[in-house]
């Protein structure tokens, strides 16, 4: 197994060059992929805006934003310029200091969430061992802020808009996080690195969509519901209820909830990708390929190419989950409360069990393909 | 002093100081939903000191458990009760916070004593870090395994008394608990399970 390219070793080296210590080397370098990795999902963002006002408007046959810049891709960061410059209304009688903490607590576990996406094989912020746990360790704060924003508008709708949406989030966890121990079981690991160089033996055949597809289908059920994107939007649902618990917020505390809901989409995309689609595994197999062509592996040109080969795929891959969550809003229609809770404890929950056990037993009978 | 060093050192500090600070306030704080909101902190808190501990599993585990679940069931509680009702004063307060704050105090002076007297042995065994999660689930499931068994079983325990509270609707007496005994019992109007009438 190749190193591949290793950013934060040959920056260290670098700035030791320059007669810094190493732990100095360490602590300048520290801040660049965060700041790296908050941009891109900034932008990533806006990406999934313009995507979704484009799309929206194809599957009604209207064209959509298109005077803002070419085709419309202005039209997000105009979205964005007026939000911050939009009054910030505080309602009377609110709780002044958890109406704001509320929507902070909603954004800050998501952006931390950043941490364990990988791009390649070292390139992500943190290689932690508990990878993919700390990720449904994070998810389960967001409840947190919900309530709190619904309980300080001092508005009994987005009171009970904020125990719906708490409500709905905690119920699809657990399939969630059952789907999710699935695929820790295989490839006996946590971290998101090992899960993805565990799927990218044999190209896309080894994907884990093949051994998962059960898994698969459960888990972005929950990931959709998570996001509250459309058939699982209750705590919103724009045309029949007032709007849930950022009825009361405006100007930028809005845009943090804005913010928090589609880099919420892209990161629920992005490990939708990592842990069944191979993550940044092209469909075929790069070192068979290069062997193939008869270049060696460790060819600095070779590295490099599948360095920027991997972060295309992964993008490439999450962006066209994003496509089909973006589809699935405009074209299906909103379930009821009664059949999201009964889709989530009563079907979902069941049947992750059933393919953990499964899962459990196919690894103990065939433990070359399963993972041993 | 290295840089390692005074990082971890001023971590600590910021989280011990937020710990004691934040406990402080849920238990003196007259506002119920400040303090469960405070009580979430405080678990994020130690969360961050197990973090600082080596122990992400633990740290994890404490953010998804006390956080995710127990913070969150006791916002729930608080935000569906009706919090408009005038509470009745309680009969000698002063003397009930006296007490329970002399207890507190004695508590402190004793955990401070034992805390001082112990020798202790720094530096303790080395961290493990990465390899914890595994030697957990091994103690889990060798040595540990009944203990463990046995809080499963209480859960369980505690699922099924949660669901027989919030069912009331079940009547005594249907014998069987399908759905059609159930629906029956609706429309019956029979002695509910669990009401004043059934408990004389």
């Amino acid at each position: 197994m190749n190193s591949g390219i290793d950013l934060e070793m040959s920056f260290t080296e670098g700035v030791q060059n320059l007669g810094l210590s190493h732990e100095l080397a360490h602590l300048l370098w520290i801040p660049l992929p965060m700041l790296l990795v908050l941009v891109s999902a900034v932008i990533g963002v806006l990406v999934t805006v313009w995507l979704e006002r484009k799309i929206s408007a194809a599957a009604q046959q209207r064209i959509g934003p298109e005077y803002a810049g070419a085709l419309g891709i202005l039209q997000p960061m105009a979205d964005g310029l007026k939000l911050l410059v939009k009054e910030d209304i505080i309602p009377a009688r609110a709780d002044n200091v958890l109406f704001t903490v509320g929507p902070i607590l909603v954004l800050v576990p998501v952006i931390l969430s950043w941490l364990i996406v990988p791009f390649g094989q070292n390139l992500l912020i943190s290689n932690v061992g508990i990878g993919i746990f700390l990720w449904i360790a994070l998810s389960s704060i967001q409840p947190i802020g919900l309530l709190m924003s619904g309980y300080s508008s001092n508005n009994k709708y987005s009171l009970l808009g904020g125990l719906r949406a708490a409500a709905q989030s905690i119920s699809y966890e657990i399939p969630l996080a059952l789907a999710v121990l699935a695929i820790v079981m295989m490839s006996n690991s946590l971290s998101t690195i090992d899960i993805v160089n565990q799927q990218n033996t044999a190209g896309f055949l080894s994907w884990n969509i093949w051994r998962q597809p059960v898994g698969f289908i459960i888990f972005w059920i929950c990931a959709l519901a998570e996001c509250e994107r459309l058939p699982f939007d209750l705590p919103e649902a724009e045309e029949e209820l007032v709007a849930g618990y950022q009825t009361e917020y405006a100007g930028m505390k809005f845009a943090l909830f804005y913010l928090a809901g589609y880099i919420n989409l892209v990161l629920s995309a992005l490990l939708v990708s990592v842990l069944y689609l191979g993550g940044w595994g092209f469909p075929i197999s790069i070192d068979w390929f290069s062997s193939l062509i008869g270049v060696s592996i460790d060819n600095p040109l070779v590295q490099v190419i599948a360095a920027s080969l991997g972060i295309v795929m992964t993008v490439l891959k999450a962006y066209l989950l994003v496509f089909l969550a973006i589809l699935l809003r405009w074209t299906t229609p909103r379930v009821r409360i009664d059949q999201l809770l009964d889709l989530g404890w009563k079907f979902l929950l069941p049947i992750s069990l059933v393919n953990l056990l499964v899962t459990a037993s196919l690894k103990l009978t065939f433990p070359i393909t399963f993972g041993g | 002093m290295n840089i390692a060093y005074s990082t971890e050192l001023i971590c600590f500090l910021i989280l011990s100081s937020i710990i004691v600070s934040g406990s402080l306030a849920v238990v003196l704080l007259e506002n119920i939903v400040y303090s469960a909101f405070l009580l979430g902190g405080v678990f994020m808190a130690v969360g961050g000191l197990y973090l600082l501990l080596n122990a992400s599993f633990v740290a994890a585990a404490q953010i998804l458990v006390y956080v995710g679940a127990v913070n969150v069931l006791i916002l729930f509680a608080i935000m569906l009760v009706n919090n408009k009702e005038k509470l009745e004063p309680i009969k000698g307060l002063k003397t009930r916070r006296f007490i329970s704050g002399a207890v507190c105090s004695g508590l402190l002076i004793l955990l401070l004593r034992v805390s001082i007297t112990t020798k202790w042995n720094i530096p303790g065994p080395k961290s493990i870090g990465e390899e914890a999660t595994e030697r957990i689930g091994e103690h889990l499931f060798t040595d540990y395994l009944l203990p463990f068994e046995l809080a499963s079983i209480l859960l369980l325990m505690a699922m099924i008394g949660a669901i027989v509270l919030a069912r009331r609707d079940i009547s005594i007496t249907s014998n069987k608990l399908g759905d059609f005994n159930n629906e029956k019992s609706l429309s019956d109007n029979k002695i509910p399970l669990l009401s004043e009438n059934s408990l004389k």
